[in-house]
């Protein structure tokens, strides 16, 4: 759930009130957007990557708030993670954007899994007439590159 | 903090995710006048913007082949008429992203049949509706649909929930494109997945198909929102009694894995994740791992305990059943787009998660964008008003007609405690992904009496300054129950298993249900099984009953 609006950082362009899809901030006239229901936070994070200033957290539990220390919170890169990773902003110009390899990623896990297990069962002394188990088959039809 | 808007568009669009974004794209270049209207805002909402979608993108020789998979994976529920005119359109628009968005390149060639990233794909389209002159107005969530005196869809009525006060808009058509929902299951980016639009079109006259089929689920960390799936399948899971579960893959695993999670506590760690993957996860997955870090854990080496969060009719199937080619939603002057449209015509009884659900935003927001912007051409505005101000009547909202008014809310506590039954009956994984007769038939039970509840007069909040708020809170309660009880009424008639409907009482397939099971209606709810070679020759005559 969003936890900090971080003072230090805030430029006030309220641009997280403007895209919250729960509409949790609200702008302050002269001030920094405030954090007005927390409890409709859906914890989806859009809103540290829409913002300019790395200027929001929002905490990792989706249920409950977890109230966090401001400082210690600016001294990690937490705040920035989400806009750094995806290349927005400042980020942009070296980014590697590797969304692509998702498709890869289920069939390498199954291929793993499958070479695992068969690995597990030539180290046991069971019979050898015990074929080794077989990948499951992939859900989605094959026509991925 | 009262005002009101009053508005006019040819074609309004009531949704601000993916599908809506198309459909409003289409309409406005087709020449309409377009508004679109959204809970949120356009471009973070909806569940494509916290995701990353891949489509069905297939050359037409693939075609034959993918549809003979998905109809053996469906349980031959689907058509594939639907599924052909479903690629070819995702087919066709698909290379427009190719000035906005960029592709992996491969000899020279974008790879459009590739993942395309939430956050910038809904960005892009933000920009591509607003250049095309849609109008977009954020945090205006539509709670009623207006029709006219010939029972025709004549526009929307909703809250301002930034600017306070109401606003209503008339408009020659109106397309519905507000998602599934996962009835609150905490899914990623779906709270306000509520069933919005799926109450609209009941209340007109629409009816739904594949309600039954809203028991998927998806694995996340369980402390956590974020349902992206495929980090999990590098992981190595424990019960309870830290004996090792043999996942081999999400077909089987995940079924085992609730097993155990109804017995306790499940653990995963992403042990098997080799290290080049790990080193680029967060470029290609730049979400997956902010609640993981942030709780201190090291997915890679410290187990950690998972949840399975419900799908509902998200990654399941059931929506408005559709009327016709361009997405009729069986009422005069209504189009449905997207997720809150029935899915069972290209994916059956399975899950339409991934491809064949994104390029049906792209298919279904461009016929309805396209037949809604020719409805707007055919039948002005200027003449349906100045047919009013001759003295026929204006439109009246239709909400009034069910009484499930925004205005007429329960008590705010009763409210929540409703929003809670309604996800624990549809989200329980021994209630709803082990399904049986008599478990369906208990949570029915709950649920008509929670709707008589939800749509009972309240206390009222008017004059407060959340006013509006609490009325759509209230108008979302009913929502949920209300679809929740479609899908357990669709549910109970389907007294077999097949896709994802597994039920304990009757586990076997049986041919007689390889047919169209249709739930409407609000105070009661009917249903009908309807045979699907037969649909187009003959009215209903299959069983057609009351519940409870």
């Amino acid at each position: 759930m969003i936890e900090l609006v971080i003072a230090s950082r805030c430029i006030d362009c309220d641009r997280c009130v403007k895209v919250c899809p729960t509409n949790v901030f609200d702008a302050v006239p002269g001030g920094h957007p405030i954090i007005a229901r927390q409890q409709d936070c859906q914890t989806c994070f859009l809103c540290e990557l829409y913002c300019p200033a790395d200027a929001l957290y929002v905490g990792p539990d989706c249920e409950r708030p977890e109230p966090v220390d401001e400082q210690a919170i600016t001294r990690t890169d937490w705040p920035q993670q989400y806009r750094r990773d995806s290349g927005w902003g400042k980020n942009r110009q070296d980014h590697p954007n590797e969304v692509w390899y998702m498709q890869q990623m289920l069939p390498e896990a199954l291929a793993i899994r499958a070479q695992d297990a068969s690995d597990a069962s030539q180290d046991r002394t069971t019979p050898a007439d015990q074929p080794p188990p077989q990948p499951e088959p992939e859900p989605e039809p094959p026509h991925q590159p | 903090m009262a005002g009101h808007t009053d508005l006019t568009a040819g074609v309004l669009v009531i949704g601000g995710g993916l599908a809506a974004s198309w459909a409003a794209l289409t309409a406005a270049q087709q020449g309409a006048d377009v508004i679109l209207v959204d809970k949120g805002y356009c471009g973070t909402s909806g569940v494509t913007a916290t995701a990353g979608v891949g489509h069905w993108y297939l050359p037409p020789e693939a075609r034959e082949a993918e549809i003979a998979a998905r109809t053996s994976a469906g349980g031959g529920l689907t058509d594939p008429d639907w599924m052909h005119r479903t690629m070819e359109v995702a087919w066709q628009r698909l290379p427009e992203l190719d000035r906005y968005y960029p592709w992996p390149v491969r000899d020279g060639q974008p790879v459009r049949n590739t993942s395309v990233r939430g956050p910038e794909y809904m960005r892009v389209m933000r920009a591509r509706i607003r250049r095309a002159g849609v109008t977009v107005l954020d945090f205006h969530p539509a709670t009623e649909l207006l029709l006219d005196g010939d029972g025709s869809v004549a526009g929307a009525s909703g809250i301002r929930l930034q600017a306070g006060g109401t606003w209503t808009c008339r408009a020659s058509a109106v397309i519905l494109a507000t998602g599934g929902t996962a009835f609150l299951s905490r899914l990623l980016g779906a709270n306000n997945n509520t069933a919005d639009g799926h109450l609209m079109a009941a209340e007109a006259g629409a009816r739904f198909s594949g309600m039954e089929f809203s028991c998927f689920y998806t694995l996340a960390a369980a402390h956590s929102t974020m349902t992206r799936s495929f980090p999990f399948m590098y992981g190595t899971y424990r019960d309870c009694d830290g004996s090792e579960l043999a996942f081999e893959g999400p077909r089987t695993g995940l079924p085992m894995i609730a097993k155990a999670l109804i017995r306790g506590p499940v653990t995963v760690v992403l042990d098997r994740m080799p290290q080049p993957t790990r080193d680029r996860l967060p470029h290609v997955q730049p979400n997956f791992l902010l609640p993981l870090l942030r709780k201190g854990i090291d997915p890679f080496n410290d187990p950690f305990p998972v949840t399975l969060r419900g799908e509902g009719t998200i990654r399941g199937t059931g929506g408005i059943a559709l009327t016709g080619p361009d997405c009729e939603a069986g009422v005069d002057g209504l189009y449905a787009a997207g997720d809150v449209a029935s899915r069972q015509p290209i994916v059956g009884a399975a899950s339409g998660g991934g491809q064949p659900n994104s390029a049906w935003c792209v298919a279904s927001g461009t016929w309805s964008g396209r037949a809604a912007a020719h409805r707007a051409a055919q039948r002005p505005l200027a003449a349906a008003v100045a047919a009013a101000a001759g003295g026929s009547p204006s439109p009246r909202p239709v909400g009034h007609r069910t009484g499930v008014v925004g205005s007429a809310i329960a008590a705010e506590a009763d409210t929540e405690e409703i929003r809670r039954a309604v996800s624990r009956e549809l989200n329980d994984l021994d209630k709803n992904m082990f399904r049986s007769g008599d478990g369906l038939r208990r949570s029915l039970a709950l649920l008509d009496d929670l709707w008589t509840q939800a749509r009972a007069p309240g206390d009222g909040s008017a004059g407060r300054d959340d006013a509006g708020r609490a009325a759509l809170r209230a108008r979302e309660t009913a929502a949920l129950v209300a679809a929740g009880r479609w899908v357990l009424n669709s549910a109970i008639v389907r007294q077999e298993s097949r896709g994802m409907h597994q039920r304990a009482d009757t586990p076997a397939r049986d041919p007689e249900f390889t047919a169209t099971v249709r739930a409407w209606g609000l105070d009661t709810v009917l249903t009908a099984v309807e045979p699907k070679i037969e649909r187009q020759a003959r009215e209903l005559t299959s069983p057609v009953r009351a519940a409870s």
